[in-house]
Parts: C-alpha cells; structure tokens; sequence
C-alpha cells in the first residue's frame, strides 16, 4: 500500500515537474503571441484616425495619399498637386479652424445647418481642394470624392525616416532613426567595451595570480549587479555635464554618453563569457607553444586567442545583445532625440528608449500604441538573432 | 640573445597594459559605487526610510518605495522561485539528451536573452490588460518573475550539475526512489547554490525598472499598497523619476542620491550574502 502511494506521489511530482518546465519554455513563444497581437494591427491600418476624412474633388486624378504626403502638403513642402502625380492644380488645404475665413456666421446658418452645402459648394469652386473633415461635417450628398489613404506597410516603417507618432493629421511611423541610433549606440558600446573585456579576460585568465583572481571576479560580478537605472543616474549626474563641459556642446545628452555607460554595462558579459572561452584552450597545446621556447605572451597571442576566437566572438555579440536591449540608462542619457545620427555627439534615441518613454502617453489600442509594439517586435527579432547566432557559434565550436 | 631579452621586455610591456586595464574595470567600479555611496551617505536616516514623501517629492523619505520593492520582490519569488527550481529539476535530472531537452533548453536561453522592456510591454498586454489585473503589485510581480525565471533555471541547474553522479546512483543502489533520491540526497547538496541563485535573482528584481513601468510603478503614491491589485511605488522608478521628471528636480537630488544608495546597498548586500553563502558551504560540502 504505502509502496504503490508512494509510485503515485512519484507519478504526480514528475508531472508537475513537466508542466513547470513546459511554461517556462512556452513562455518566449507566448511573448511572440502576445506582442504580435497588438502590435501586428499597425499594419494595413490607415495611417489617420478613422473619424476623418480627406477629401479632394471630382476632377482630382490622384489615385491616394500616403502618410509623408499628407505631411508634406500640411507642411506646404508640397503645393500643387502635379508633384503628386495629378493635374496642375495648386493645392488648396481646408480644414474645420479655416471655416471663419470663408464663410461668415450669417452664411453657415445659426447651427450650422448650412455647413454642408457650403462645403460641398467650396469642394466645386476649387479643383485644388483637400478637405480635411470630421465624419459628422461631410456632406452626405458629396460632390467629392474621399481620397483613399496608403495603408502602413512593413516596408515603410522600417525605412521610413521620420517617427512623429502623435503629429497631426498625419501621423509617421517610420523606425530608420530608431534602428540606427540603437546600432550607433550599441557599436559605440562594443568599440568601448570590447577592447577594455578582452584585455581584463586575458590578464585575469591567464597573467592574474588565482589570489588576484579571487579579488577581480567577485567586483565583475558587482559591475553586472548594479542596476541599469543605478547607471542610469550615474551618467546623467557625473558623466553628461562632464560631456558637456569638454566638447563645449549646448546639451551633454549625447550618443556618446550612451555608449559609454552601456559600454561599462557590457564590461561583465564580454569579460565572463571570453574568460570562460580563454580557460576552455587546453593546457597541451600551450604547454606545446611554451616549449617551443615561445614566451607567454608570444603563446596568447598565437595560441590561446586564436583557439578561443568563437568564444570571443560570442562574448562580443552577447555585448552588443545587451546593449541593443538596455533602456533605462539609455533613456536617461542619450537625449532621445528621434533624428538619424551623424556623430556621437548628437542626442539620439534608441528601440527601448522610445518604448518606454512613449507607451505611457498613447492611447490603449490606439495606432501609437501599435507601433510600439510593432518597435518591441522588431526588438524581440533582433535580440532573437543575436541569441540564435551566439548559440550557432558555440555549437559549431563544439561539434 | 639580444631578441630574448626583447620578446621578455615586450610580454613585460603587455602584461603591465592588461594588468592596467583590469585595473581601470575595477576602478569603474569603484567610482560609480563610491560617488553613489558618498554623496547618498548624507541623505539617510532613520526618517528617510521611513517617512512618505513629502513637498513634491523634495523632502520626506521613501518609505512607500521600499515598501513597494520588497512587495515586488516578495511577489516574483513566489511565483519564479518554484517553478524555477523545479524547472531546473526536470531539465537536469529526468530528462535525458533529446530533443525535447535541447527545445527546452534553448528557449530558456531566449528567454534570457530578452530585453527587459520586452518583459514590460508582454506583462502590460497580457497581465494588465488581457486578464485585466490593471496596473498591479500582481501584474509588476508576474512580469518581474518572468524575467528572473532564467536566472533561477540557470543558477539551480549549475548547483545539481555539481552534485556528483555517484552520489545518485549510491542511493538508488539502496533502493531509494527517483523522488526520494532528488529530496534526499541531491537538493540538500545543492541547497547552498540554489539559495545563492535565489539571493542574486533579488538583487536583479529590486532593481529592474523597464518591465515595472507599465504594469505596477506609481508616479507618487503616498501611501502603502493594501491588497495585490493595488499599484506601488518602488524604488528603481523612483529614482527615474527622481532625476528626470520630477517637479523640482534639484531640490529632489538628495532624494535622488538617497535611493540610488538604497538600491546599491540592496545589491552590495545580495552580492556579499551570496559570495559567503558559496564560499561557507562550498568549503563544508568539500570537507564531506
């Protein structure tokens, strides 16, 4: 009896052991779920909230608007709409805060009941129009016609250069200056931290005495055990006025200043994962290099780095994993300015910055909002390729 | 002869440089530990870590934001600690080399690897706005234990790889079960290094902000949380919104420059517990 309890109780933990373990793997493919489920409606969705209308009149010929379009006439950077592909008809803009300027309060009636057969009438009078109209101001009996919008596609989200995601009318949502400050900051980061990783590995692998050792692993450990926040404070308070001071900027919010602090944040990653490839080359062959009469050094440079070569790599793209990542530091030191970089001593804004700065202000299930999650979907993929690669890497090195 | 003595005075020149440059690391870390410690000494007392905030955030303490933290932390490991623990179990000790081990394997790698603000945007639309628990001690604590989730795989899977085979295999020779030999004789092996997991899984949830920002952290909320369903102030938030948007962010510096000492002292500690944990029992389980 207490025998076959016991076989059950077995039965039972060992499932429960399954079940825990198959949530915790479901869990990343769960996070795919849900990020597409709300950010995937950004696309071949109109670029304009749906209680608006533009509409154009009936000789107009242009087929449909995009986005940057909209932008560019609202801007007046576009005028007439031959740049658009139509007729030579100078581009009139009409919206609802114009409406004092054409009519009088007499002509539009005292509710307004007069407004849209006016409208209608203005629509007539000039074959340049764009009216910019509320559903409930359009004239059911139109004598326009409402333009169609470009739907958002992938495309033109991770090449569009601009991100304005709350202008009006027109909203942009394009990721190019998101993506290249991330990569700017991130290569800025490895281009600090890699250099400064390798030598700590290599002096605490193989020059450091183990006592030296036992000092230097416990303070990396510290290093990767502060928070990002923590770093965060840090660079704003000591490093950006320093920044500021010694290139005579007008702000110290910069690219650099990102990279530096995500730098000393990748310093643990970069220094463990190559230590533990630099410890993996085996002791015969750098017994072997060493009676050759090579000097120690001759033997880490020709023996022990160029085994270790994959696991170094490893270690370096797991820096820039980390650094694609990191958000609160980087919000807090790069300026966030959403423009493509040219120097590192420009504000820029990164993936995660623009995330956590912007999903608190949108609107839930809103366009905005899509957007962000479509950015944290292009983040997932792009850490996912790192780790894919990383692990590539160390398989091939195994086999 | 000659070309010896340059081949020693180059790999002496090396040497120095790496030796250096391992010097500026620790340096770094010095600086930051030492600038925060010393300009946060000054704020705390006993009223800092126990007053509300007071005046816009510029006066008063953090009481509420600690609170907030430990709840937090408190939250996650009920919910990371044991499903990671026993996660860990079945990954290393029932599961043989297939496939299955190596899918689960590598996607608790993934998991590892996913940006914390990820963690953030998945608990705001699953947790706060799927299952609707709202802006939550509840939400932040499932989404901050999904983060540490890894962590804990990670550090316990380490501590039963170290329990050597011939210890397992001595018991079932007694006619121990699989189970009987996991209680008896495996976890209380590995116990010190699943506890040193745990420790440093804490210091890491006390101090994430990115994935507490849309599913629990309070701008200002001077008062304490009372049911799981209640938002919560909490310390790494704080100290964001501290240094750059609070209301009168000079006067609130010193608050600022407290908190960050709170989360590193938070951090110090975890770190020191878990190195004399590691160091304590791994001597004694030697000894054995």
């Amino acid at each position: 009896m207490n025998r076959k309890r016991l076989k059950i109780f077995e039965k039972v933990f060992g499932a429960v052991l399954f079940s825990s373990s198959t949530v915790t793997s479901l869990t990343v493919l769960f996070i795919i779920v849900f990020l597409f489920n709300e950010g995937i409606g950004l696309f071949n969705s109109t670029p304009v909230e749906k209680k608006y209308q533009f509409i154009v009149s009936n000789n107009n010929t242009v087929k449909e608007l995009s986005s940057k379009q909209l932008k560019d006439i609202f801007n007046y950077d576009i005028t007439n709409w031959k740049q658009l592909g139509g007729s030579n008809d100078s581009i009139l803009l009409f919206t609802i805060n114009d409406l004092s300027t054409y009519f009088t309060d007499d002509e539009l009636g005292a509710n307004f009941e007069n407004l849209p057969s006016k409208i209608n009438e203005l629509i007539k009078k000039n074959p340049g129009i764009l009216a910019y109209l509320s559903d409930k101001y359009v004239p059911q009996h139109l004598e326009g016609h409402v333009i169609p919008l470009t739907k958002i596609s992938i495309k033109d989200f991770v090449t569009g250069t601009e991100w304005y995601p709350t202008s009006e009318p027109a909203p942009q949502f394009g990721v190019l200056p998101l993506i290249l400050g991330t990569l700017w900051v991130s290569f800025g980061a490895i281009l600090i931290a890699l250099p400064l990783g390798l030598a700590t590995a290599i002096f605490m692998a193989e020059v450091a005495s183990q006592r030296l050792r036992n000092i230097l692993k416990p303070v990396i450990e510290l290093l990767a055990g502060i928070p990002s926040v923590v770093y965060g404070f840090f660079g704003l308070v000591v490093l950006v006025p320093l920044i500021q001071q010694l290139f005579n900027l007008p702000v110290g919010e910069t690219a650099l200043a990102g990279s530096i602090i995500l730098g000393i944040m990748a310093l643990p990653t970069i220094i463990t994962v190559s230590e533990d490839a630099l410890r993996t080359t085996p002791t015969s062959l750098k017994e072997a290099s060493l009676a050759l009469g090579a000097t120690r050094w001759q033997t880490i440079t020709r023996v022990t780095v160029p085994y270790a070569r994959s696991g170094i790599t490893a270690a370096s793209i797991l820096g820039i994993g980390r650094a694609v990542g990191e958000t609160m530091a980087v919000l807090m030191v790069t300026g966030n300015a959403g423009v493509i970089p040219h120097t590192f001593l420009q504000p820029v804004r990164t993936i995660p910055a623009t995330i956590a700065a912007e999903l608190g202000e949108s609107s839930y299930g809103g366009l905005h909002f899509k957007a962000l999650f479509a950015l944290g979907i292009l983040l997932f993929l792009i850490t996912l390729i790192i780790n894919t690669s990383v692990e590539l890497i160390k398989s091939r090195k195994r086999s | 002869m000659m070309s010896f003595i340059h081949k020693r005075i180059k790999q002496k020149i090396a040497f120095s440089i790496f030796g250096l440059i391992s010097m500026i690391v620790v340096g770094i870390l010095f600086v930051i530990l030492g600038f925060i410690i010393f300009r946060g000494i000054s704020v705390i007392n006993w009223g800092f870590l126990t007053k509300m905030p007071e005046e816009g955030m510029t006066k008063g303490g953090i009481f509420p934001a600690i609170v907030g933290t430990l709840c937090l932390i408190a939250g996650s490991m009920i919910f990371a600690f044991p499903i990671g623990v026993l996660s860990a179990i079945y990954l290393n000790e029932y599961l043989k080399e297939n496939w299955l081990k190596k899918f689960m394997r590598s996607m608790t790698n993934n998991l590892a690897g996913i940006p914390s603000i990820v963690f953030g945007l998945f608990g705001m639309a699953l947790f706060v706005n799927k299952l609707k628990f709202g802006d939550s001690i509840l939400a932040g604590s499932l989404t901050l234990g999904l983060l540490a989730l890894p962590v804990i795989i990670r550090t316990t899977e380490e501590a039963l790889k170290s329990v050597p085979d011939h210890l397992r295999i001595g018991s079932y020779a007694l006619g121990a079960t699989k189970l009987q030999t996991i209680r008896r004789v495996v976890l209380p092996i590995a116990a010190p290094n699943i506890i040193t997991g745990l420790i440093l899984s804490i210091s890491r949830v006390s101090g994430e902000t990115a994935p507490i920002l849309f599913t629990v952290a309070a701008y200002f909320l001077p008062k304490l949380p009372h049911s799981m369903f209640d938002q919560a102030m909490a310390l790494p938030y704080h100290l964001y919104v501290l240094t750059t948007s609070g209301t009168n962010m000079e006067a609130s510096r010193p608050m600022a420059y407290g908190t960050a000492f709170v989360l590193i002292m938070i951090v110090l500690i975890a770190n020191l517990l878990a190195n004399v944990f590691r160091r304590y029992f791994g001597k004694k389980n030697k000894m054995n």
